[in-house]
């Protein structure tokens, strides 16, 4: 049999007070690879180790910021440059908004980063096993008592005078730990085949199992999901009706949105009667009256609608709009001549729409009322 | 370090009787001022008493809080500090007096006392069965007879405590604490609500109490750190106090720093999303005349510049950095106070002048006074408390 390697000399206490005490006078000997195992935190441990302040504190601090400046970064691109929509009516880079999220981010990131730094670096990753691990020195420090042990890697150690100075210190036992040999070969080694295998299928296993409830076996009556309740989908079968159709005529009567039909086609008289202009004279409707007559009317009518057009005989040329007749027209009357047509006159229904008639209406009333002024119209 | 070496090291001194005549002369020319103020313009003067009173409270409140947290929770660390937040919390009793300019004044800075008022607008009609001013007088006497009775019943076991050092007094303390929390958050909700949020009285924001308790805390501790730290430094408290003891108050007012603006932020955030005019109205004066420098001064002297100055460790510890935390932080909650009165008095824009400064220098004045009187010979640490040895040696 081989030799057993001492790891470290430990000493078990019986009181906080004492650890503490113990800890100072480890820490005032002189050595610097030394350890305290307690069952709860001690108050005051730090100053008594002389524990310099650690500095993940930075690297939480560091990496908080980064995420911070990458979440309003992120949103504020997404929302206001590469993808910008109207939300509630607030500004594309709307950074109240922004704050909750960026809150969570910066805790978020500053929190995961500093577990994995801590763990990577400054536990320099974890090993499978440690020589204190399945002692008697770590089986009452975890229950009720307080142990230090000064490792046999320090410079200074010498195993009696350890053993000396825990005895002096009132030690209530005081324990050598040994390597495991197996321990030693493979220290330091998580990428031994047999525990990466292991990790592989603890990998495959669990991502398996993870899978198979989620996807599967969620999925296997009794459980039922809303989503996949029974309906009918657009332009889909269904037995519901005796046409085997899913969807269904409107009702009779019904309108699309934005169209009205048109009830008096060839019945100019009582269009007369009954339609209403439902616009009032503006600049914007006689504005847009105007647009539409130029374009659509003059050509025939004239821009000042008296029948001088400017087709130079090539289609017969309209009466002047000008006539006693058409002035005492009322607006539902020519509205009838717009939308059906008049003899040679072609219905411009298609072209001209219903509000945009109703405005070039009032442009006309505009036109005669300019050419036949009355005596109050001068003042 | 270790328990075995406990004895306490304190010597009863008298603070000298120089702080008594400086708090006289603050005092009076505190009383000068506010009495000119109050002359040039009663209704000026009024909101300026009112700002001052809440702050008192604040800090009255923030203190009586700290202490019921100590007896609640079992603390240790702030111990060897109760007898001093004992004696400061005693600004209870004086900012009543700061009311009296506002109840002469009533219409001028609430107006919804004013009966005209009510019945042009029908919403404050509605407000009428909480808003009236008996009620509001119940209200206001309701609160400090209760705050002034767990203050009194805590300081009065703590005292008793320094000659017969028996058990049953922190037990009922205890209980007691257990008790005013619940009647603590009622008053305090109240006294926000009455007295800050209703000057402006079509305005609501169910968030406002908390948001004056969140202050109430900083102000509190502020003033508790900012007189522990003067008094220790001269050797008025125990010996070996510092270290972790300074460390939580400052981890105190950096919580309390992240929580005020945690808070601060969800009003506004709530009523910027919500976009409701009944609510952002309020905010129309603070964001669109010369306030707006006011408002965006806040979150940086409120927040931003605390939050850096005292996020370091070692700037915990430090007495200096704590100190100017602390009056930092003061400063920060009188800002905020006048922040929140001030537009409904002058909607136009931010004013100010030596008017603004009377009653502020009044409270301080009235403070000191207050304190070197309450103090003259008696113990400033709490000298058979079974957890004083325990709070003197704090370690984290
Ligand atoms: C292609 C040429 C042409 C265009 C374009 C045209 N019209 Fe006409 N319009 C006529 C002719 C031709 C008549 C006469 C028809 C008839 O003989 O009854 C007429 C007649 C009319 C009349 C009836 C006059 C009357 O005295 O009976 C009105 C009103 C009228 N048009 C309005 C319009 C309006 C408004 C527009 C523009 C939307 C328009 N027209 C566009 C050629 C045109």
């Amino acid at each position: 049999m081989q030799e057993k390697v001492l790891y470290a000399m430990s000493a078990l206490f019986d009181t906080p007070d004492a650890i503490i005490q113990a800890a100072e006078s480890v820490q005032k000997a002189g050595y610097k690879k030394f350890d305290v195992n307690t069952p709860y935190p001690v108050h005051g441990m730090d100053n008594a180790m002389k524990l310099k302040p650690s500095t993940l504190g930075y690297f939480a601090f560091i990496i908080g910021i980064f995420g911070a400046i990458m979440a309003v970064a992120g949103m504020g691109y997404l929302t206001g440059v590469d993808y910008p929509n109207v939300m509630g009516g607030k500004p594309f880079f709307a950074l109240p908004a922004f704050i909750p999220i960026t809150f969570e981010v910066t805790v978020l990131s500053a929190s995961v980063a500093t577990v994995v730094i801590m763990i990577a670096f400054f536990f320099k990753l974890p090993n499978n096993s440690h020589p204190v691990h399945n002692t008697e020195y770590m089986k009452n420090v975890s229950d009720d008592k307080f142990g230090v042990l000064v490792e046999a890697k320090d410079a200074m150690f010498d195993a009696a005078k350890v053993e000396d100075l825990f005895r002096s210190l009132g030690a209530s036992r005081i324990i050598p730990i040994y390597y495991d040999l197996e321990d030693i070969r493979t220290v330091g080694n998580i990428f031994r085949p047999k525990f990466v295998l292991f990790l592989a299928i603890v990998v495959f296993v669990s991502a398996g199992l993870t899978y198979g409830v989620l996807n599967r076996l969620l999925f296997i009556p009794p459980f039922t999901w809303m989503v996949y309740q029974p309906r009918v989908n657009a332009q889909q079968k269904s037995n519901m009706f005796a046409d085997g159709s899913g969807m269904r005529n409107p009702v009779d009567g019904t309108v699309a949105r934005g169209w009205m039909p048109y009830r008096y086609s060839g019945k100019p008289d009582e269009a007369g009667l009954n339609l209403v202009n439902p616009l009032i004279p503006n600049t914007h409707t006689l504005d847009l009256g105007k647009k539409n007559f130029d374009v659509y009317c003059s050509p025939c009518h004239g821009y000042l609608a008296k029948g001088d057009s400017r087709l130079r005989g090539q289609f017969p040329n309209p009466p002047t709009l000008h006539s006693d007749k058409v002035r005492n027209w009322t607006d539902g009357r020519i509205y009838a001549v717009i939308t059906d047509g008049q003899n040679s006159m072609p219905s411009y229904s298609r072209l001209v729409s219903p509000s945009d008639r109703w405005a070039v209406i009032l442009y006309i009333r505009e036109l005669q009322r300019a050419l036949n002024a009355k005596q109050e119209d001068l003042k | 370090m270790s328990q075995q070496e406990n004895n306490i090291v304190y010597t009863q001194k008298n603070l000298p009787s120089k702080l008594l005549t400086i708090g006289v002369v603050i005092l009076i020319v505190g009383l000068v001022l506010a009495g000119a103020s109050y002359l040039i313009d009663p209704v000026r003067a009024s909101f300026n008493s009112l700002i001052s009173m809440m702050f008192g409270l604040s800090v009255g409140l923030g203190i009586l809080f700290i202490i019921g947290l100590e007896h609640l929770t079992g603390a240790v660390w702030s111990v060897p500090f109760r007898r001093v937040a004992e004696y400061l919390g005693g600004i209870l009793y004086i900012v009543p007096i700061l009311a009296i300019p506002v109840f002469l004044n009533m219409h001028g800075v609430f107006s919804w006392s004013d009966p005209a008022v009510i019945a042009k607008d029908h919403v404050l009609q509605g407000k009428v069965p909480y808003l009236n001013t008996g009620f509001f007088y119940i209200r206001f006497a309701l609160a400090f007879i209760v705050l002034w009775f767990f203050f009194t019943m805590f300081k009065r076991n703590s005292i008793k405590m320094d000659s017969n050092p028996s058990e049953s007094y922190v037990k009922s303390s205890k209980i007691l604490s257990a008790v005013m929390m619940p009647f603590f958050a009622i008053f305090t909700t109240i006294m926000a609500v009455d007295w800050l949020m209703s000057v402006v009285p079509r305005w609501f924001s169910t968030i406002f109490g908390v948001y004056y308790f969140a202050g109430s805390f900083l102000a509190g501790l502020g003033a508790l750190t900012l007189v522990v730290i003067m008094l220790n430094k001269r050797g008025y408290l125990a010996k070996g106090l510092g270290g972790d003891n300074y460390y939580s108050l400052g981890a105190f007012m950096f919580a309390i720093t992240n929580f005020w603006s945690y808070i601060a932020f969800s009003q506004y955030m709530l009523i910027w999303y919500a976009n409701l005019p009944e609510e952002t109205f309020w905010f129309i004066p603070r964001l669109h005349t010369s306030w707006v420098w006011m408002t965006a001064g806040l979150p940086l002297i409120k927040f931003i510049i605390p939050y850096i100055f005292i996020l370091s460790q070692p700037s915990k510890k430090d007495p200096k950095r704590l100190t100017i935390a602390a009056i930092m932080i003061m400063f920060g909650h009188y800002y905020d106070l006048f922040w929140l009165v001030m537009p409904a008095y002058h909607k136009e824009g931010f004013f100010f002048s030596w008017n603004e400064l009377a009653f502020p220098i009044l409270l301080i004045g009235a403070t000191i006074t207050y304190f070197a009187i309450v103090t003259k010979n008696k113990n400033l640490i709490p000298v058979n408390d079974p957890k004083l040895p325990q709070g003197i040696n704090f370690h984290l």
